[in-house]
């Protein structure tokens, strides 16, 4: 399904007013640098920016279907085309690597307003497809896209602070935090900052309570089964994870080590610098740990999972329409049915039957042994052996259960990215596979 | 002025207030140290505590999102009921007949914008290294407010009684159904027999004491609502006021030592 007129003349005039936002808000940017000393280049360069967001505007009121601003449908059936699991995670985990890698360049602010222009701009012109418009503005998705622009900002806000303080650091001086330790009167200070915030965060939920109204679907039908159910959206990187692994690591056991993991991070990390003012140089790996996790785990899950997830939980390219017929081929095998199978040319081992519950066990361990192996090394010999290779720093420092309980938890954490590679590359679905005991790996 | 004036002196107001107007540096110390609601914070603090790069002002707006969905929580319970015959009619009446009605939007995108606030505030108390000693443990508690917060929104959707509410909470729940031992479908359950009769069945597992049925169902909104409404509000409230305190008692907002 493409664009329709009919759809394009309902979303023409939000895209008009999101247009003239732009414009404005750019030509608030250009006033700023004008007045500024020796940025009266930039300043130019918004102005001539924000006039062609004018017209952009102009051109989605213009009351003529055709003229609204869009991608090229040649460009959204590439991408359509081009888009899967495999190359949006990477492509986000090469992404953020580079953000992180030139963050020193991304955090100038004529680059980073630069990027949040694209930003904005790329999704005005995939508003106006039906597709894409018709997922990303039901109601409860909405708050997701705020969600990718709020930390776009403040990690950039962050990253700049971090990234002078690592200088200063560097030239022996002291975090810029340290410059501002004068004590002030918290009356009028600190509560008339607050009274300023709340002020402006009622104004902001208002005005979105206006704008949008709350869904509401047919009444509760326990026979009736959307195609796709999902979770809550906050929850979705939790469901995005029933691919790779059953509900009872997904769903159980991943959470709770998520929530573990987090109380006990501020045991686990011994590092004593960076406390009390941003800084990445000091804390780098713990910082890349917690930014691996939150964005690459979390984040962009949820994302993928709410945005690119349609019937059937099979994967859509961003301006696809959401077919309940697109049949997915799933070929994926299991690990003693590789070992056993495919590289020894020898069936499954199996019991013969009748055999005592022993005997069965027995043979189940047996079929299973290349999974357990494998397994077993991963969670109880990769610890010790890290101690004394990559992480002998970590754990001289850190002693031997706390050291135990990192390990572990890292290990953990990255079973899940390393599923989906194996998923990706070798088709593996589980490593273990006990269905006797419902316990599948 | 003058009115102004004979209100302030009034012996109403002289007994509401126990200070003057904050308008000297001794006023404004006294009404930190005597105002009830103020008391919460220190006399004075460092400038870099106070400076909106710095904190994000993101605890402060997730405590008043919390304050948000209380007022507006409190007023939507007067308007639905948990019933299988009513909640989704009261709902639809919410938009349709009461005036003003958005008072259910409120309620709705205060609670994302909450969920949101909630993890940007983590994010920046990661981001300086505040969890670091002496505040570990306000991080853990931070830790249980970030759970209690999601549970919060959790069982909230689920009070619509609409489609997006039963399947939503169809789909989390059934997770529980694969605790390991002790959901039906978990690993492990199969284990917990005595003389041959499974202990762990659909109607005794993670799943059923969570939901209060076999499936989502009257139980299950009855349950929800009061854990929404009651519970969950009330360990909120709970783990705060350790938060809060305790941010004091470890120094204040962090900074370079
Ligand atoms: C319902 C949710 C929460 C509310 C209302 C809340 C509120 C606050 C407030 C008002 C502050 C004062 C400083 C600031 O605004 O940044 C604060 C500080 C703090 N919060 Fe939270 N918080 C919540 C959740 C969390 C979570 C999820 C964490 C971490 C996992 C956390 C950890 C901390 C820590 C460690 C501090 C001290 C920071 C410092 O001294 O710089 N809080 N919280």
């Amino acid at each position: 399904m493409h664009s329709s007129g009919f759809f394009l003349k309902d979303v023409a005039g939000f895209l008009g007013g999101y247009y003239a936002f732009m414009a404005i808000m750019n030509g608030v940017a250009a006033l700023l640098l004008w007045r500024r000393k020796g940025q009266v280049g930039w300043a130019l360069v918004w102005t001539v920016f924000a006039g062609i967001m004018m017209v952009l505007a102009s051109l989605a009121l213009s009351g003529t279907a055709d003229l609204v601003p869009a991608l090229p449908l040649s460009v959204r059936t590439l991408v359509n085309r081009l888009s899967g699991p495999v190359l949006y995670t990477l492509g986000t985990f090469v992404l953020l690597t580079v953000l992180f890698v030139f963050r020193r360049f991304f955090v100038k602010p004529m680059v980073a307003w630069t990027i949040l222009n694209a930003m904005l701009l790329l999704m005005g012109l995939s508003m106006a497809d039906e597709n894409f418009a018709s997922i990303v503005m039901k109601p409860d998705n909405v708050p997701i896209v705020g969600l990718v622009f709020l930390l776009a900002f403040f990690t950039w806000l962050a990253t700049s602070q971090a990234v002078v303080n690592d200088d200063r650091i560097a030239r022996g001086l002291p975090p810029v935090e340290k410059e501002n330790d004068e004590k002030v009167l918290v009356w009028p200070d600190l509560v008339y900052t607050e009274l300023i915030c709340m002020v402006a965060v009622s104004a902001f939920l208002l005005l979105w309570a206006i704008c949008l109204p709350a869904p509401l679907e047919e009444p509760a039908s326990s026979v009736k089964t959307p195609n796709p159910s999902k979770a809550p959206w906050y929850f979705l990187g939790l469901q995005e994870m029933l691919v790779y692994f059953d509900p009872w690591y997904a769903g159980v056991v991943l959470p709770s080590l998520v929530i573990f993991g987090l109380m006990a991070m501020p045991y686990l990390d011994f590092n004593k610098k960076g406390n009390g003012y941003y800084s990445i140089e000091e804390r780098k790996f713990s910082y890349l740990t917690y930014q691996f996790g939150f964005f690459l785990l979390w984040i962009t899950l949820i994302i993928l999972g709410t945005f690119l997830r349609g019937p059937n939980w099979n994967f859509f390219g961003p301006f696809e329409f959401w077919t309940p017929y697109k049949v997915e081929v799933l070929n994926n095998v299991d690990l003693p049915q590789m070992f056993w199978v495919n590289l020894l040319d020898q069936p499954l081992p199996k019991a013969p039957s009748g055999a005592s519950g022993l005997v069965q066990a027995g043979y189940i361990l047996l079929r299973e042994a290349p999974g357990l192996l494998v397994m077993g090394a991963y969670l109880v010999l990769l610890p010790p052996l890290l101690a004394v290779t990559l992480f002998r720093g970590f754990y001289a420092k850190m002693g031997f259960i706390r050291y135990m309980i990192m390990a572990n938890l890292m290990l953990l954490m990255l079973t899940l990215p390393l599923k989906m590679v194996l998923r990706w590359t070798l088709n593996l679905k589980y490593i273990v596979s006990i269905p006797e005991l419902s316990l599948n790996f | 002025m003058a009115i102004g004036e004979t209100i302030r002196n009034s012996q109403i107001w002289k007994s509401i207030f126990r200070h003057p107007m904050p308008l000297d540096r001794r006023n404004r110390i006294v009404v930190m140290l005597t105002n009830f609601f103020l008391h919460l914070h220190p006399v004075s603090i460092k400038k870099q505590g106070i400076a909106l790069s710095f904190t994000w002002c993101m605890g402060g707006v997730t405590f008043f999102l919390f304050l948000v969905e209380t007022v507006t929580g409190v007023l939507l319970m007067f308007y639905y009921r948990p019933t299988l015959e009513w909640a989704y009619n009261d709902i639809l009446a919410l938009r349709d007949v009461t005036s003003l009605g958005i008072l259910r939007e409120l309620h709705r995108w205060g609670a994302h914008a909450m969920v949101i606030t909630t993890w940007l505030h983590m994010y920046r108390v990661f981001l300086t290294g505040s969890y670091k000693p002496p505040r570990e443990f306000n991080w853990v508690v931070g830790v249980i407010l970030l759970l209690l917060t999601l549970l919060l929104s959790f069982t909230g959707y689920l009070l619509p009684w609409d489609q997006l509410a039963i399947w939503a909470i169809t789909v989390g729940s059934n997770m529980a159904r694969a605790t390991p031992f002790l959901g039906y479908e978990g690993p492990g359950q199969q284990l917990l027999t005595i003389g041959g009769i499974d202990m762990i069945t659909d109607a005794s597992d993670a799943r059923f004491g969570l939901l209060g049925a076999r499936f989502v169902g009257e139980e299950t909104l009855n349950r929800f609502y009061v854990l929404h409404c009651i519970a969950i509000p009330l360990a909120v409230a709970l783990l705060l006021a350790i938060h809060f305190w305790r941010v004091r008692k470890d120094g204040g907002i962090s900074g370079p030592l």
